[in-house]
């Protein structure tokens, strides 16, 4: 059985206008999405700005509520804080954020970052809480001097692995890595990759990873959904979906990746402008009325967002 | 070679100083550079190698107090080091184009589009308003952006992010500069988004044949866009290379280790390169010796230069120090 199902997640914020500013419609940010994440693995959603891939995973983590649909964790669903609590999932369940900046308190020492959620979860005595923290700067390749310092002491990178070690310091099961690379530099953003994947390892945890750097994401993931306008547009392994694409959508994110071949450059620019011609001109071949249309199966782990009539001529 | 006349940028042993508690320390140490006309050199480097400070210095924007300027900009036999601010003014916008990474922050808030792009007409040109109102239409149209007449009347919150991009490439391109500098130009936008950016720059060269000085810390922005590249690592150039060579024959090591950091196709199992070390933070910069020895410690002390120069392997194409003919990765 798989870590955590979603099952057609909605969240919709309400637009206000009107003398009575009453709802008059609804944003729908994450409009019935569907996947499971296995124990272990690195899925990988991915999406341009505004596609509901970060509100997808702050309802995971519970940072936003769900306006209708289920996230079922060990056959409980967790949609009600309630239901939260009772199974320690908060605990269970941790995030990494893209802007280690923001995200780690500035007047904290490192110490006390890592720490703080140890202490909200464990009893541990003051000795045992000490080698927990320095287990876990050494987990994430830090020197134990970092211990007393503070963020800002840090290079970007160092700081993102301090987050990746307050991340795991509970042993979670899963981790929501929202774009937890993409604010650093190439060089360090494959040391803080090559970290996650190690402690991935060591204690058996599943990461939802949310990007929209599809090269990263080939790197991490073995399977992957693409999301566009609120839905999953589509999903499938790595090989299903970077060797044998079949959504428009899914081709023109492809296509729109720089590649390092410059001595083929025009044939790359030629398909680009073909795909994105093609996406242009035959929305309604694609979308219903700019909605994306529900998933189908077209191979063993391969779903496309296509109505059954149109997977043949799409090929 | 080519006529010296293409030539539009040639900079001269720059040094870019910082004043930090008393002491300049140079963000730029020693760059020598050219740009031509219908060139586009790329500007390779990560955070701290000193890719912006370059750039800032072409254009005279730093604080005057606590920045050292050193060498020469020859800009059409005008030195653009030490010039005068009024001066200054007269080239800015006018000779050469600015294209910013983040297009909300470089545009006002509070002013329409169209009276954004015409503000530049206005200092620059002598076309009376009624003219000006024509090109602004003419320019929008010119980069891609639909109803020019309707978006010209909106404010910039009311644009998505790459519509303002084009904006501004709008107010970069309106008095026909012959040099355009574009400091990371689609870091903030989406993929797609980038393509399409980055082939409306090239559509641009096109039609004005200016010279586009693209800073960026992305390999595959450089190598879909660049004709010529250099890559800075703090401070200092330490390849340069028409961009075909440059990506078929990289040489110097730290190129070499940024190439095989990219997370490479398919192979998940594999760990990525990293580079051993840090950049060095602006203060301990080591002033002598190869700068990039202390990140590869495994290679011989003796394969780097005392005094590490830019040496010409084959036409075009330079390396700085003499490591990379010994290097080889540890693993």
């Amino acid at each position: 059985m798989s870590l955590i199902q979603i099952k057609d997640l909605k969240i919709h914020y309400p637009i206000r206008s009107g003398f009575f500013n009453r709802v008059t419609d609804h944003v729908r940010a994450v409009d019935g999405i569907n996947f499971e994440i296995e124990e272990g693995e690195t899925y990988g959603l991915i999406g341009e700005s505004g596609s509901g891939k970060s509100t997808t995973g702050k309802a995971i983590v519970g940072l936003e509520d769900a306006t209708s649909g289920q996230i079922i964790y060990k056959g409980h669903d967790i949609t009600k804080a309630s239901e939260r609590r009772k199974l320690k999932y908060n605990r269970d369940v941790q995030m990494i954020f893209q802007d280690s900046m923001s995200s780690l308190n500035p007047k904290k020492r490192i110490f006390d970052i890592i720490a703080e959620p140890i202490r909200n979860f464990e009893s541990l005595s003051k000795e045992e809480e000490k080698k927990r923290v320095q287990e876990l700067l050494d987990i994430v390749g830090m020197p134990s001097d970092a211990l007393y310092k503070y963020p800002h002491e840090f290079s970007g990178g160092q700081r993102q692995r301090i987050g990746v070690a307050r991340a795991v310091a509970t042993k979670p099961k899963l981790i929501i890595a929202d774009e937890p690379v993409s604010a650093l530099d190439l060089s360090v953003q494959a040391q803080v990759l090559n970290f996650m994947k190690k402690i991935q390892k060591e204690y058996n945890i599943s990461y939802l990873f949310i990007s929209h750097d599809l090269g990263v994401v080939r790197h991490m993931c073995e399977n992957l959904a693409i999301m566009h306008r609120g839905r999953l547009v589509e999903v499938g392994t790595r090989e299903d979906i970077y060797h044998n694409p079949q959504h428009i959508y899914t081709k023109r994110l492809l296509a729109a990746i720089p590649k390092i071949d410059p001595k083929n450059r025009e044939e790359h620019k030629a398909h680009r402008q073909a795909v994105e011609k093609e996406f242009l001109e035959n929305q309604d071949k694609w979308y219903k009325n700019g909605r994306v249309y529900p998933l189908q199966q077209i191979g063993k782990s391969h779903f496309v967002a296509l109505p059954q009539d149109k997977l043949e001529g799409g090929r | 070679m080519e006529k010296p006349s293409d030539l539009l940028l040639d900079i001269q042993h720059l040094h870019t100083g910082f004043r930090l508690k008393g002491k300049f320390y140079d963000a730029v140490d020693d760059v020598s550079l050219t740009l031509r006309k219908n060139e586009i050199l790329a500007i390779v480097g990560e955070s701290g190698s000193g890719k912006s400070t370059l750039a800032s210095s072409i254009i005279g924007l730093y604080d005057q107090k606590n920045t050292r300027v050193r060498g020469d900009i020859l800009f059409n036999e005008l030195n653009l080091v030490g010039l005068n601010e009024s001066l200054f003014n007269r080239i800015r916008g006018k000779e050469i184009g600015m294209i910013f990474q983040d297009p909300l922050a470089a545009l006002n808030p509070l002013m329409r589009i169209g009276a954004q792009i015409e503000e530049t007409l206005y200092y620059h040109t002598k076309l009376n308003e009624k003219e000006r109102k024509t090109r602004v239409l003419e320019l929008l149209d010119q980069v891609g952006i639909p109803d020019p007449v309707r978006i010209s009347r909106q404010y910039p919150h009311e644009l998505s992010g790459g519509m303002r991009q084009r904006v501004i490439i709008a107010i970069a391109i309106a008095d026909k500069p012959s040099i355009l500098l574009a400091d990371e130009p689609t870091t903030a936008l989406d993929v797609t988004i980038q393509a399409q950016i980055l082939d409306l720059l090239k559509d641009i060269q096109d039609e004005t044949s200016a010279g586009i000085i693209l800073i960026t810390h992305d390999l595959g922005v450089v190598s879909e866009t660049a004709d010529r590249v250099a890559v800075m690592y703090a401070g200092q150039i330490v390849e340069v290379a028409p961009v075909d060579e440059l990506f078929t024959n990289p040489l110097h090591p730290y190129t070499r280790s940024l190439l095989e950091s990219m997370p490479q196709t398919d192979v998940d199992d594999e760990e990525l390169h990293v580079i051993e070390g840090t950049v060095p933070s602006l203060d301990k910069m080591m002033t002598d010796g190869c700068r990039f020895a202390p990140r590869i410690p495994w290679i011989d002390a003796t394969s780097h230069e005392e005094e590490p120069i830019l040496h010409e392997v084959s036409p075009g194409h330079e390396v700085r120090c003499t490591c990379y003919r010994d290097f080889y990765f540890k693993n």
